[in-house]
């Protein structure tokens, strides 16, 4: 019994990654085919002047251009199930280990963020919903709200101008120290470097999750079972770890899981900041340079990436949860 | 324990909330009115280049300093806050009708409820980042293309609202006596579903403005639709860049300052009018 839903979860998953892979990938295939930039044109390049007009004719027959749109898109629907994602424009190289290596240097990032923020904001809002009303709650619930009205990428300015101009703690940008072998780059390095673009991405992140924490905790406080214990002459910190932590935890972690969209769009301004070599700043100059397909690539890999986010929060749910997984039968 | 938070949030809400609330809604709006008329009264010469003040830190003449081209950051700003509010009105709009729209067509049927559901879940699947980036390429990466992409893009989480809304709407017992007395479902649309929808929809409306505003300071900052010449925040932003190791602080500093002072205000706008509209769904922040 046990065994046959989760085969049963597993394949209604898989079905619905499939099928939303397939329509994003139609809608962007749609909305790249009707740009107005010519892909013959950008794939030339500077060489312009050097190429007859019989040349792009050849170029623009060897890619399919000339058939329909339909045809194009099966035609590179084709590869791509052979695991081929196609050549990079301006990378030159191939675009599924172009993503690979880029997908490692952005996670790091990206997982180290979202650690720190989902901790820092779940202890605040933890708190904040403890002492309701007094000036410390006030003081963090300000503070998430003026954090959410701010711009993710200015605020990496500011520490960019703080931190690494003034005081000169960190470097000025990119993933590892210009001029070295990759190699030679030794752990301090990469952590240096790594530290204000992950600092600049996890304070972005810490408000909602800190919001959303208060509003459950304050919830719990007034329920029932609360007033009970408290009747029982539970206080403080006992109080919250017999009854508050489980109630409240649950619910912040799925939600972080589930704000995987938001990160990866942090990423990719934290990048552009820092000149961090990651997959933000490969779909920015994908998208700046004209290369189709480094960026459907990218498209269809963040979607798999937010599709895992909410995936592993629907998953926690039902393993953490017995409420739920009695439900779900 | 409904009833509980309920009465709690009953008691909370007495006079002086309700006057704090609308000291809230008259600052915003004031503040924001006088952000809007200053900008669209500056002139174009304002912002010409004077080469013999350039790199000026802040000074009383100068309240944001000046660029490397001798321009008044102040005015830059005011003009790129004027922008962005004017692409938020036309994102807000456009996003809260294909929300409406989409919200009625779910009360339609199952198979309606479905696609429309769908939909959503396709929108929300895709980083909103990289979705404004494929849009803004599909429109030839112009100025044109970031102006559509966000109209088209901030829509699916309000239309989440507002179906849910509709859902409940139409299991009402006073919608069913009315289906049962014979009214078409756009009757009961226009007169049942619309009255109740429209404070979320001047809600929803007003707390979409911080989101567009940031995302268009976001994508014009990675230099979609970039020309020198459009005063958006972001590109002043990505140009500052460039002068921050030479210690230029207030090229960055104040237009960030200033963009999310806007935001801010926008926020606090909305959620006051929130509480006004709602005041039991209102309280919680």
């Amino acid at each position: 019994m046990r065994l046959k839903s989760i085969v049963l979860y597993t394949v209604k998953k898989a079905v619905k990654l499939l099928t939303l892979l397939v329509a994003v990938s139609i809608l962007s295939f749609t909305l790249l085919s009707l740009s107005p930039i010519d892909p013959v044109q950008s794939y030339i390049g500077a060489d312009m002047t050097r190429v007859s007009p019989e040349q792009r004719e050849n170029i623009a027959e060897y890619w399919g251009l000339n058939e329909s749109k339909v045809n194009q898109y099966l035609n590179w629907g084709k590869t791509i199930l052979q695991g081929d994602l196609g050549t990079s424009l301006i990378y030159r190289s191939d675009v599924a280990s172009e993503i690979g290596e880029r997908f490692l240097a952005s996670l790091l990032l990206m997982m180290v963020a979202w650690i720190l923020s989902g901790g820092i904001g779940f202890l605040l809002g933890v708190v904040s919903g403890m002492n309701e009303g007094s000036w410390l709650d006030r003081i963090i619930k300000g503070y998430c709200f003026i954090l959410a009205s701010t711009p993710a990428f200015w605020m990496g300015l500011l520490f960019l101008m703080v931190l690494a101009v003034w005081f000169g703690w960190f470097p000025v940008g990119l993933g590892s120290p210009a001029g070295v072998l990759a190699a030679d780059v030794s752990l301090a390095d990469r952590v240096r470097h790594l530290f204000l673009p992950a600092l600049t991405l996890s304070i972005v992140g810490v408000a909602n999750v800190a919001l959303h924490t208060r509003e459950k905790l304050i919830d719990v406080l007034q329920s029932e079972y609360v007033r009970f214990a408290k009747a029982r002459g539970e206080r403080g910190l006992t109080l919250l770890k017999r009854h508050g932590l489980r109630n409240i935890s649950l619910p912040a972690i799925s939600l972080h899981f589930a704000s995987f969209g938001e990160l990866f769009g942090g990423a990719v301004l934290a990048e552009q900041v820092f000149s961090y070599p990651g997959l933000g700043q490969a779909i920015v100059n994908a998208g700046l340079g004209g290369d189709v397909p480094l960026l459907l690539g990218i498209v269809l890999f963040s979607t798999i990436f937010v599709f895992t986010g909410n995936l592993l929060a629907d998953i926690l749910y039902k393993v953490i949860d017995p409420r739920i997984r009695r439900e779900g039968g | 324990m409904k009833a509980q938070s309920m009465s709690r949030k009953t008691h909370s809400f007495n006079w002086s909330v309700r006057r704090r609330t609308v000291a809230g809604i008259l600052f915003a709006s004031i503040l924001l009115l006088g952000i809007i008329i200053s900008g669209l009264l500056i002139q174009t010469d304002n912002i010409a280049i004077n080469l013999e003040g350039k790199n000026r830190a802040p000074s009383l003449e100068h309240l944001f300093g000046t660029d490397w081209l001798g321009r008044d950051m102040l005015m830059r700003t005011l003009k790129g806050l004027i922008f962005s509010i004017g692409v938020g009105i036309l994102a807000a709009c456009s996003s809260t009708i294909i929300a409406l729209l989409l919200s009625l067509v779910a009360a339609w049927n199952k198979l309606a409820d479905r696609i429309v559901t769908w939909l959503i879940d396709l929108f929300l699947s895709m980083p909103h980042i990289v979705t404004l980036i494929l849009i803004s390429f599909a429109a030839g990466g112009g100025f044109k293309g970031v102006v559509i992409g966000l109209s088209l893009t901030h829509w699916p989480s309000l239309a989440r609202l507002l179906r849910s809304e509709v859902l409940q709407l139409k299991t009402a017992e006073y919608t069913k006596i009315s289906r049962q007395l014979g009214k078409r479902e756009r009757w009961i649309a226009r007169n049942h579903y619309l009255p109740h929808l429209i404070p979320q929809l001047i809600v929803g409306f007003i707390l979409l403005f911080p989101h567009v505003i940031l995302h268009e300071a976001a994508i014009t900052f990675l230099g979609f639709g970039l020309s020198t010449e459009t005063p958006a925040i972001g590109i002043i932003l990505s140009e500052s860049m460039r002068y921050l190791s030479t210690g230029a602080w207030w090229l960055a500093f104040f237009p960030g300052l200033a963009l999310l002072v806007v935001v801010g205000l926008f926020d606090l706008f909305g959620r006051s009018v929130r509480k006004f509209v709602d005041p039991f769904h209102g309280q919680r922040g």
